[in-house]
């Protein structure tokens, strides 16, 4: 056993990826399917809030934008489920778990989209805030999730470029435009950097994650490289973002910024945020509505084996 | 609103080919997030972006063709125009594509008989003399195959499934047969346009449908139905209630943000 653990970790160490059939303690088999399972959740129920906005795209061409956007987003949550399932959980557990509240998702997405100008926001900052944990996760040290995130990091940055290019649009608009533009960002922001979690010091599963390198940068790391780009790149837009704190800070090479509602932060994640309600309502309907058709799929499949084994 | 003025049966027939993709499209949309299973989710919003893709070549011919007996420049027309500013009444769509998506064996009938349908027709516009159309039938024609075989693999599956399921098939094809007719009932724009052959059209069609559903387990006398003369309209702009739903949700924001880019 203790051979197992020091050869496990001696690999972490050396930057050897660990896959599906190598030896690994059972505590980083769990942390890896909650972690990867709730990027899984996070990726499906993040369809619902943008997926309001398909059937009232403002013109065909952002519709089909928004289509295959939004079905990207599926397809992220099929490579992760894959990902999980590598590790010895199905995917129906995983949903199960998400349905009865024992699986989370992040909470960004149970926000409401109130305008369109709100599918611009959350592609240029939920999808960026996104990017910027995903690129650190295309090194973390369990081979499959790492594949899985090289190919949708690919689309996620996509995505973020779309969502400013909306945005830059409606910049550059009617004085209707620039407001519907300012408020999706007043609105949107805060909730963004609450996408990155805890303060490190209130962050429970952060250290051993580190150690086994699952995560390779820490929260407020990653929350800092994430206000340095935006507020380089709100300039572009000629909008601002709704902190008066928020200033380029010459010591650290950084912006410093206001303090995080921390209230509202762990209000969300207890299930209180504006939309959690409906957002799991909607994933349980469309899961029971569609019990009958996965039946009949599956019993479809039998009886064709059947035929071909006596026709065999 | 310029572009309905034109009413020539080259522009006619080309907002009923358009106007039944866009509807049936944003109708497929609706799905997106909701479907039983992700794999079928992402196959649907697929079908649903073809479907807006083939829509959006139709109104873009329109708009070049409109543009061209246009004087000045602020009288252009656009695809954009085309789709949100138009009311009911000048929609030309089939009615089957504005039925409400119903559960998921509803929604696989609906594009099954327009699969169907796109199918056969496409394959003769493959020949069309029109050198756009005939581009617009060849690449639709390739996604137009996968559409057919995939809502048809569906009909059989849900047909030869569970009990559930076939009773649910056999109630969604009973629900969509008397909007069949309509395809095979040509209005007077596909009469003058003489692109195609509307009875050796049926014919195949119905050769195609009868195929599947015999495999599915379904014995439904299809031919019967589409020989009645039953629910029309589309194709000349008299719908059902539905339409003025969709229209409501769809162009929303062209409506309440006039003149605006997006
Ligand atoms: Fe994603
Ligand atoms: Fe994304």
């Amino acid at each position: 056993m203790m051979q197992h653990e020091q050869l496990f970790q001696s690999k972490i160490d050396q930057e050897v990826k660990i896959e599906p059939l190598d030896w690994m303690p059972d505590a980083y088999r769990k942390n890896l399917v909650r972690q990867i399972s709730q990027h899984a959740h996070s990726e499906i129920v993040g369809m619902l809030p943008e997926g309001n906005w398909i059937t009232r795209a403002p013109s065909l061409k952002r519709k089909a934008i928004l289509l295959a956007k939004v079905q990207d987003e599926a397809g992220h949550g099929l490579y992760l489920y894959s990902a999980a399932e590598t590790l010895g959980t199905s995917r129906d557990q995983m949903i199960e778990d998400l349905h009865s509240g024992k699986a989370k998702y992040s909470s960004i997405f149970n926000y409401p989209t109130l305008t369109w100008a709100d599918m611009g926001a959350i592609g240029w900052l939920v999808d960026g805030a996104a990017i910027l944990n995903q690129v650190m996760l295309c090194r973390t040290s369990y081979g499959p999730y790492a594949r899985a995130m090289v190919r949708i990091c690919k689309e996620e940055s996509f995505h973020q470029r779309q969502g400013f290019e909306s945005l830059l649009v409606l910049s550059k608009g009617t004085e209707t435009q620039k407001q519907m533009c300012q408020d999706a960002i007043n609105r949107w922001w805060w909730p963004s950097l609450m996408m990155f979690g805890p303060k490190d010091a209130d962050s429970t599963h952060s250290d051993q994650s580190m150690k086994w390198k699952i995560k390779r940068k820490s929260n407020d790391e990653l929350r800092q490289q994430f206000i340095d780009m935006i507020a380089g790149q709100v300039k572009l837009l000629g909008m601002t973002l709704p902190d008066p704190d928020l200033k380029w800070n010459e010591e650290r090479k950084h912006y410093d910024f206001g303090e995080i509602d921390w209230e509202e932060f762990w209000a969300v994640v207890k299930g209180n945020g504006p939309c959690n309600k409906e957002r799991l309502a909607a994933r349980k309907k469309a899961w029971d509505d569609g019990a009958w058709v996965r039946e009949a799929a599956k019993v479809y499949a039998e009886k064709q084996s059947k035929k071909i084994l006596k026709s065999a | 609103m310029p572009a309905t003025k034109n009413t020539t049966p080259l522009i006619k027939w080309l907002f009923y080919m358009a106007d039944s993709n866009l509807i049936l499209s944003q109708r497929n949309s609706e799905w997106c997030g909701h479907g039983p299973v992700l794999e079928q989710d992402i196959a649907l919003t697929n079908m649903a972006l073809d479907q807006l893709g083939q829509a959006r070549a139709y109104y873009q011919y329109i708009a070049h063709l409109l543009n061209q007996d246009v004087q000045s420049p602020e009288q252009y027309t656009n695809e954009d125009e085309l789709a949100f500013l138009r009311d009911n009444r000048a929609f030309h769509n089939l009615l089957l594509c504005e039925l409400p998506n119903g559960d998921w064996a509803q929604t696989i009938a609906k594009l099954f008989f327009f699969s169907h349908y796109q199918y056969q027709l496409l394959n003769m516009l493959t020949q069309h003399e029109d050198d756009t159309i005939r581009a617009i039938a060849i690449k639709s024609l390739k996604e137009v195959t996968y559409h057919v075989r995939w809502s048809s693999e569906w009909v059989i599956r849900l047909g030869d499934g569970t009990e559930e399921s076939k009773t649910r098939m056999n109630n969604a094809i009973h629900y969509l047969l008397p909007y069949l007719s309509e395809l095979f009932n040509p209005a007077d724009y596909e009469l003058s346009l003489k692109a195609y052959d509307i009875e050796s059209l049926k014919e195949k069609y119905i050769a195609a449908i009868e195929d599947v559903l015999e495999k599915a387990e379904l014995p439904i006398p299809v031919s019967f139905h589409i020989n009645l003369i039953q629910q029309k309209g589309g194709k000349q702009g008299l719908h059902t209630e539905h339409i003025g739903f969709i229209l409501a949700e769809m162009q929303y924001m062209q409506r309440t943000y006039p003149n605006m880019e997006w």
